[in-house]
């Protein structure tokens, strides 16, 4: 398998990267932090890939995106998979109160995904196969007052890649909306643990699933399919008044 | 106890594999081997001590630091390079053994040394200086280490080796985690056909016989273990079954079906009438009179090295009450060695071990300062925790070992006491000009 991964330094991202190294894949990873790349390029090789290229980058500096399939596409000779996986929590009581900070919420978790994935599809579509896969989250479900910002950039996210799987059907090019549930990661430290956290190897494992058999929407793991669809029939008179 | 903590984590209640003691601490995380020791135990009050935390599979309380913090090495994760020409591994001390083998083996390598579990970290092998089946011919883990980064609480970092920062080196092995943390280390791998061993059982029915036969066989074979029934008594005082074997030699084997390994799990834990000096005797004569000796045969070396592994959570078989793990080494002098009256003390003391093993250990010296293998034979015993009665029986166990100028292992222990610590490791001393002042551990505490 030959995959750009976009925000590699996400600890599902890199679960999914080492996975993929142990098959021999090859891999071309972009994110900010170059020195963390450079750890994770030199674990794939030992794991087992093929090769791994890098490029270090903010994802959401757009006038990047080109250059960044362009040197992928010449690293491999060719691209079968984009995975897009770089997105930001954020602290809800502070974004409330700094628009700023809301706006990078927005622009890093929405705007710089859609249009990512917006790249991902022009790439793709002259060659009509490839796979899109793209972490959403369960938390653009519904909104929550704990986090309405990172769940509404989620949503919007959500419906863009309907439209953009939508547009691409004819063309052969898969787009997969991965919708994890609560994951153990640094996005995640600060919240205290429960039987609903999975590990980023069992969400990396289903992602590959997913980008193999080319499907739509997976909730990962597959019993937040069953929790979001109960939450999702509650009614908002009722929605309003829980404390989620 | 209750812990103050600004903003940061929360404590978490965490045990050893032996249940027992339980303990709470601040649980901090290492983000990466670039990492500064500040970044990572921000807001952490500066009174308390530090100990790094791998995979928590130490059996007593050398790998808590209870109402301190502990240092997760999870994240620790990543290999670093492997020199397919020499067979040195270079990795980050949070990666398991199991990890490293999944990889290694398909390419024709082997870790020098493997302890009875796969899911310790390449860290913790160290910090303890554990052992394997081959103890009599390749030492310990740490005489193959070729270096190690240690990172110490002043945010100092230091390569070690036996050319460079050899004090350091000596101390960080077998240092049981209190020189500071491990980052990553070089390994010298050793090289191996396939995945195969070849196992031969001898079911020996006196303790004579199983030193007759690790005599005969510690020369010709890599690896050899006895199990040991140590509920029978008189003339078949340390009945069991002895096994040895040798990584196979042929490359063609891969086609062998190796038994997909499904791990189970111990689903909850078991209620404590379960095990019983009863049960525990028909287990130990069931295993005895189903291990009838056996030429050679071929088995993965999954099976061989780490059968606990296929079930999850075995820990729970003892209960809430846990269990204490008493590994001791006494000088070997054939059929006058100490040993006897260790096994035949416990025989009858009324208590009663659920796996016992014993194994001669090898002339190899290790680099650890306070490293537990010596020269001799030693003896494993698994009883469960029933209080006082069994702390007693222990207890004489320990004089036992004490008079016969052995040691217990500080890694498997929960309970030894401070004299017998001392007379254990008279190189305490000298171990604690490395120490780090703001390491700490609830064994440390216990026995010093």
């Amino acid at each position: 398998m030959k995959i750009l991964i976009l925000g590699a330094t996400s600890a599902i991202a890199e679960a999914v990267a080492r996975k993929i190294a142990s098959q021999h894949g090859e891999l071309f990873l972009v994110a900010r932090n170059g020195q963390t790349l450079e750890m994770i390029s030199q674990d794939l090789i030992v794991r087992g890939a093929t090769r791994v290229g890098q490029a270090v980058g903010d994802l959401t500096f757009q006038e990047k995106y080109t250059e960044w399939f362009e040197a992928a596409d010449h690293f491999m000779k060719g691209i079968d998979v984009v995975l897009i996986a770089h997105g930001t929590l954020g602290e809800q009581r502070e974004l409330e109160k700094d628009p700023d900070l809301a706006f990078d919420i927005f622009n890093v978790n929405f705007i710089s995904a859609a249009l990512l994935s917006q790249a991902a599809a022009n790439y793709f579509e002259k060659g009509r196969r490839g796979v899109i896969a793209v972490l959403g989250s369960v938390a653009g479900d519904r909104g929550r007052q704990s986090n309405y910002f990172y769940g509404s950039a989620k949503a919007g996210l959500d419906q863009f890649l309907e439209g953009l799987r939508n547009r691409m059907f004819l063309s052969g090019v898969s787009v997969v909306t991965i919708k994890p549930g609560f994951v153990s990661t640094p996005m995640t430290a600060h919240l205290r643990k429960n039987f609903l956290f999975a590990n980023p190897e069992v969400i990396a494992s289903g992602i590959l699933k997913a980008i193999v058999k080319k499907r739509d929407i997976v909730y990962l793991p597959w019993f937040w399919k069953y929790i979001m669809c109960v939450i999702k029939m509650i009614p908002e008179f009722i929605f309003k008044r829980l404390k989620l | 106890m209750t812990l103050k903590y600004p903003s940061l984590d929360w404590d978490h209640t965490i045990e050893s594999w032996g249940k027992y003691p339980k303990s709470k601490s601040i649980v901090c995380s290492l983000g990466s081997r670039k990492q500064e020791f500040s970044q990572s135990v921000q807001g952490v009050e500066p009174e308390l001590s530090y100990l790094a935390y791998g995979r928590g599979r130490s059996y007593g309380d050398s790998c808590l630091n209870d109402g301190n913090v502990l240092l997760s090495t999870e994240k620790l994760s990543r290999f670093i390079s492997l020199d397919a020409q020499t067979g040195i591994l270079k990795v980050e001390a949070g990666v398991t053994l199991k990890e490293v083998l999944d990889h290694i083996v398909p390419q024709g390598w082997f870790l020098p040394v493997v302890p009875g579990t796969q899911f310790v970290t390449i860290g913790g092998a160290i910090a303890n200086d554990i052992h394997g089946k081959n103890h009599h011919v390749a030492g310990t883990f740490g005489c193959h280490v070729k270096s190690l980064e240690l990172l110490r609480s002043d945010g100092s970092r230091r390569v070690c080796s036996l050319t460079q920062n050899q004090d350091w080196f000596k101390a960080t092995v077998g240092g049981l985690g209190l020189t500071g943390i491990i980052i990553w280390a070089e390994i010298q791998l050793k090289k191996i056909a396939c995945p195969w061993i070849s196992r031969e059982t001898l079911r020996f029915s006196h303790l004579d016989r199983f030193f007759e036969y690790t005599l005969d066989s510690d020369s010709k074979f890599e690896y050899t273990v006895g199990w040991m029934d140590c509920l029978s008594q008189g003339a078949q005082l340390g009945r069991g079954v002895f096994f040895r074997g040798n990584h196979l030699l042929l490359k063609d084997v891969s086609e062998i079906k190796v038994k997909s390994d499904k791990i189970k799990t111990f689903p909850f834990n078991a209620p404590e009438f379960v095990l019983n000096r009863f049960s525990m005797k028909v287990f130990n004569t069931v295993y005895y009179h189903t291990h009838p000796s056996k030429k050679a045969e071929l088995v993965h070396y999954r099976p061989f090295f780490f059968p606990l592994d296929g079930i999850n959570h075995w820990n729970r078989l003892y209960g809430k009450r846990g269990f204490f793990q008493y590994q001791c080494v006494v000088p070997f002098e054939g059929t006058q060695s100490p040993i006897y009256d260790i096994i035949e003390t416990f025989a009858r003391s009324g208590l009663g071990s659920f796996l016992t093993v014993i194994k001669t250990f090898g002339q190899k010296p290790s680099p650890g300062l306070l490293s537990f293998p010596r020269p001799g034979v030693t003896l494993t015993l698994d009883v469960p925790n029933e209080g006082k009665k069994t702390l007693r029986v222990l207890e004489r166990l320990d004089e036992k070992v004490v008079e016969a100028g052995g040691r217990v292992y500080p890694a498997k222990d929960a309970r030894m006491s401070k004299e017998s610590f001392q007379n254990y490791f008279p190189e305490r001393a000298e171990f604690e000009k490395f120490k780090d002042p703001h390491f700490s551990s609830s064994f440390w505490r216990r026995v010093t």
